[in-house]
């Protein structure tokens, strides 16, 4: 597999009046050709603000990359001027966004949205981007595409709107397309839609999908690998079985913890304490320990590095260091580590 | 990070943390409320700050200027008419204007000529005419050019009287009535900006928050009034009422507050369905009530706003009515009809409308400056 | 079943007009009980009527048509001050958006108490103040928080605000209008727990709203799946969960990705064809198991219980 998109140490800043808040605070990863990255994590830990920086979408000049290498294909982009970014935005990268209803211009037909970045990027002609647009609305599965490609979006439902969103995001097939939460808004069965159809498309075109979203089921729907972001940070990376069946890092513990299973109504949810830090003044030492209950001393002190758990899976935890008590996740969090859906199928057979 | 570097961690750090207190709820950042956000910002506004300054200035001026000299503003004196502005110790700074003389430049085919006109122009008091000859002329047609100055208050014999911003046409003098015109512009503003206040607020608030066929009627009306245009009511006015403050005020009051109201409602309509509305309906809270607690300190900040940029437009209304000669009608003066009376004698006289003119403007950038202001300073977002 | 019916809803109806002519049937006939002690939970999906629902029994909708009935007494006839004073103290109601659902002028400290002024709950300041600070720690904050705007708080804090205003006036019945659904997981879970604790505590009967369906079947005790303003299925969690009979139900639970990506990998979605209905015939909400109700036509019916029997 060949890397695509190197992160190397990106730290994203916002200058505000109360001083500087540290977004991102030292993000490394990377993604192959092909695959699906899924990064998850609360609001407010930096996974939105790491997609933007990677599309150069922030909001400048308040906020700003402050360190580290954004390589795509080995070139830096994070050092791109915006003229230079235009070209890559939307023909190497594009992004699909959370709320349907504000990505789309609603005063222009939709097939001249998609046409749009056809023209730009690829110099076609009108005709030949129309008969692109066509294909592209076939490929996102939307009926009757010589009706729609003259129609605007408020004659489309959510969902169908949210297709047409992600072919104006795929009509220059970009090698990398980043999902910001590209599902939230919908409903659970115009959600399953989106899924499969972003799937069906990775298979046919080969790109490479970074997904951010919250919930952990998707993430087991699409995702190849999973990244845990908590405070700024990556705390925990591997392969979507690493995480759910082995994850390492309590944060994530917490996380699977808290969905309920659907056998699990006699016990109290494995919630995790607390809020998120304030990014104005990131804690000394782990970001997380206030809220870890497994919390050792040395995470008041020191930060935690990278501990390597396989060959695809890293954490970064003290409870990994060979000198640290060994530490079971609770028994919510194993029992789910199981396998989450054995549970419930139990009576059903179905389902 | 190294590898020998992890292994030296002391092993006593790798004992499970023991909290001494519960921090996970605890907020770390500094509590201040809304208002006090909103008062940094709008102090951090340099223009801004400026700009009050300046109003308050004004405002004080209107009050006290016109008791800082023993003029009254319609002391008429037809002897005294038209003296230009003479201020003590700035007099004997000549570039500034203020050293009470008049001058000016004539033309002749001769420097003879040009003095005979210069002094057929100023009462033909010689010994008060200093002349500078700038061009000598070759007989020609207007070739020749000096330039006269006046000495006008010597020659009027009133070497000891200053009028501070000259005196107009029928010798009254300008700074008392510049203060006095301030204050008539300022009071019609007030008096507008209170009628939006009231009026436009509980307009616009009532219309919104009983909605419905309340809400549509009151807003027939409402679009029935801002059909009519400002001239025609006033025109209609002067037929009922002597032109002057009254009518004046009456005439913003009828269609001055629907731009208020307007904003109002929108408010109100987005706000009676946020939640907390709600749930403080659903606690039983009497409509009084949310209107008091909830939808007032919501609206303020826009309300606010609103009425400061209300303010420059009711200032020029009243000098647009007064400057036509509907307005404001004399003894009284205001800074239209100043400005009318300047713009008479802007040739010969232009102080006479300079010092009016430069109050408005001042008045009116001032007051949109601190309008942005506040509209920046209520923002959420811009509290940083 | 002896239980007592705290709250029973009989052929609810919404309809909000559009324009002239038209109308939106947003509720369109739904009726359920709610017993003492339970959590009734109602799902389907955005437009389904479902907050319409929440809303209408709490009044802040005038009801179309039906009935709503809280211990034995009507809701929504003609009541005077005090009786409806009364009534807003007995049901109160959660809301969905945290960053909406308090008054960003106000501390917390009279967001809470004002459940407390209106009913006239406390004497005085102090006793104000002390009541506020103890629903606070009720609700896993601290009194410091009392003087602070609820801007200061995370999403999670502030829903938590949210119910120790609702808590303040001794409700018996409260209805949860998606109250998780802005919410990060981690933070659902802190959310979810702390409702179950004070059902616990206070003998708290819910009626909780949400489109998650798997948060739902935790909280809840009995599921009402809503569809186009109407309820097509009703059952015991597990039951509906375990064994759905309508279609729409069927095709909502396979459409619910579970964090197991083994799960995932296999999981077929089922999609909703409304057309399989009969066309002609009454719909109504039949028992087709005991406590197990689909609305269906009587064909349908006869239909649903065959296979029932065959399983």
């Amino acid at each position: 597999m060949s890397k695509l998109l190197e992160v190397k140490d990106l730290k994203v800043s916002f200058n505000t009046y109360n001083g500087e808040v540290h977004a991102v605070r030292g993000v490394t990863f990377d993604l192959n050709k092909g695959e699906t990255l899924a990064i998850v994590g609360e609001s407010g830990s930096g996974k939105s603000v790491t997609s933007n920086a990677i599309m150069r979408l922030l909001p400048e000049p308040h906020g700003y990359i402050k360190e580290g290498q954004i390589l795509l294909e080995g070139e830096d982009i994070a050092k791109k001027t915006s003229k230079e970014m235009q070209k890559i935005r939307g023909k190497d990268i594009s992004m699909v966004f959370q709320d349907p209803m504000s990505s789309l211009n609603p005063t222009m037909k939709i097939g001249n949205q998609i046409m749009e970045g056809l023209i730009k990027h690829q110099n076609m002609s009108k005709q030949e981007a129309r008969k692109t647009a066509l294909e592209l609305l076939t490929l996102v599965g939307i009926p009757r595409p010589d009706v729609r490609i003259d129609q605007y979006p408020h004659q489309f439902s959510g969902g169908m709107r949210q297709r047409v969103v992600v072919a104006i995001a795929l009509a220059c097939n970009p090698k990398i397309l980043i999902a910001d939460e590209p599902t939230t808004a919908l409903d659970v069965t115009i959600q399953a839609q989106i899924l499969e159809l972003m799937k069906s498309i990775q298979q046919k075109t080969d790109s490479a999908i970074i997904f951010i979203t919250h919930d952990l089921g998707v993430v087991a729907n699409v995702a190849d690998r999973v990244a845990v972001m908590y405070a700024g940070k990556i705390v925990e990376i591997g392969t979507v079985d690493d995480i759910f069946y082995n994850p390492k890092h309590p944060y994530t513990w917490g996380l699977i913890g808290s969905m309920p299973t659907l056998d699990s109504s006699d016990e109290e949810l494995f919630a995790i304490p607390g809020s998120p830090p304030n990014m104005l003044t990131p804690p000394v030492g782990d970001a997380f320990a206030p809220r870890n209950q497994f919390a050792l001393e040395i995470d008041t002190v020191m930060e935690p590095p990278m501990f390597k758990v396989s060959d695809t899976h890293y954490a970064a935890t003290w409870l990994l260091h060979p000198d640290a008590p060994k530490i079971e996740p609770p028994d919510a969090v194993k029992h789910r580590m199981q396998g989450f859906a054995q549970t419930g199928t139990k009576g059903g057979g179905k389902r | 990070m190294d590898k020998n570097n992890l292994n030296n961690i002391p092993k006593d750090l790798f004992v499970p943390l023991v909290r001494k207190e519960d921090t996970s709820e605890k907020i770390s950042a500094p509590s201040r409320t809304f208002f006090q956000d909103a008062k940094r910002t709008l102090l951090g506004n340099k223009p801004a700050v400026f700009s009050m300054i300046l109003i308050l200035f004004i405002i004080i001026m209107s009050i006290v200027g016109p008791w800082m000299n023993d003029f009254g503003s319609d002391e008429q004196d037809l002897k005294r008419a038209k003296m230009p502005p003479r201020v003590p110790v700035l007099e004997n700074v000549s570039w500034l204007g203020m050293d009470g003389t008049l001058s000016g430049k004539f033309q002749g085919k001769d420097v003879q000529q040009a003095t005979a006109k210069a002094n057929a122009r100023f009462d033909n008091k010689e010994e008060f005419i200093d002349i500078k000859v700038l061009n000598k002329g070759d007989g020609t047609r207007n070739s020749a050019e000096v330039e006269a100055t006046y000495r006008i208050y010597e020659a009027k014999d009133m070497k000891d009287t200053y009028f501070w911003f000259g005196s107009d046409a029928l010798g009254r003098d300008q700074w008392t009535r510049l203060w006095e015109g301030t204050r008539v512009s300022l009071i019609i503003a007030f008096v507008a900006a209170v009628l939006d206040l009231v009026i436009g607020v509980a307009y616009g608030g009532i219309s919104a928050f009983y909605g419905g066929r309340v809400d549509n009627v009151m807003q027939r009306i409402a679009e029935i009034l801002v059909g009519i245009p400002n001239l025609v009511i006033i025109l209609l006015m002067m037929l009922v009422l002597k032109p002057g403050i009254i009518s004046i005020v009456i005439a913003l009051s009828i269609t001055g507050w629907i731009g208020m109201s307007r904003i109002v409602r929108g408010e109100v309509l987005k706000l009676k369905n946020q939640e907390f509305v709600l749930a403080s309906r659903t606690l039983g809270t009497s409509n009084g009530t949310i209107i008091r607690k909830h939808l007032v300190p919501n609206i303020s900040g826009i309300i606010i706003i609103n009425t400061m940029f209300s303010v420059p437009g009711a200032i020029f209304f009243e000098a647009f009515l007064s400057f036509i000669g509907l307005g404001i009608v004399p003894p009284d003066a205001s800074l239209g009809s100043l400005i009318d009376l300047g713009f008479d004698n802007l040739r010969l006289y232009p102080y006479m409308l300079v010092f009016p003119a430069i109050v408005i403007s001042v008045l009116m950038i001032a007051f949109n400056i601190v309008g942005d202001g506040l509209r920046d300073a209520f923002d959420p977002k811009m509290h940083k | 079943m002896t239980r007592e019916k705290l709250l029973e809803v009989k052929n609810l109806q919404k309809h909000f007009a559009v324009g002239k002519k038209n109308t939106i049937k947003a509720v369109d006939g739904v009726s359920f009980d709610v017993y003492k002690g339970e959590t009734f939970g109602l799902v389907g999906e955005s437009g389904c009527g479902k907050s319409t629902t929440g809303r209408t029994i709490i009044r802040l909708y005038d009801a179309t048509g039906g009935e709503v009935k809280f211990n034995g007494e009507d809701v929504h006839g003609k009541k005077n001050k005090s009786q409806l004073l009364k009534f807003n103290r007995k049901m109160q109601m959660i809301f969905q958006d945290p960053s909406s659902s308090l008054n960003p002028r106000m501390t917390v400290l009279d967001i809470i108490a004002e459940g407390l002024d209106v009913h006239k709950l406390v004497k005085n300041d102090a006793e104000r103040k002390a009541k506020v600070e103890e629903l606070l720690e009720a609700v896993g904050l601290n009194k410091e928080h009392a003087t602070r705007f609820p801007h200061e708080f995370s999403g999670g804090q502030r829903q938590r605000i949210g119910i120790a205003r609702a808590l303040a006036v001794d409700p018996e019945f409260i209805i949860a209008d998606e109250p998780i659904s802005a919410l990060d997981v981690s933070i659902q879970a802190q959310v979810v727990n702390l409702l179950k604790k004070l059902q616990k505590e206070r003998g708290l009967t819910y009626l909780f709203i949400a489109h998650d369906l798997s948060m739902v079947k935790y909280i809840s005790d009995r599921i009402g799946v809503m569809y186009m303003g109407n309820l097509v299925e009703l059952a015991e969690s597990d039951e509906l969960y375990n064994n759905p009979i309508h279609p729409y139900t069927k095709s909502l639970l396979s459409a619910i990705p579970l964090p197991d990506p083994r799960y995932e990998r296999t999981r077929k979605r089922m999609p909703y064809d409304p057309t399989v209905h009969d066309a002609d015939g009454e719909f109504e909400l039949r028992e087709v198991t005991p406590g197990h109700f689909v609305r269906c036509t009587a064909k349908e019916f006869e239909r649903y219980q065959n296979e029932q029997k065959n399983k």
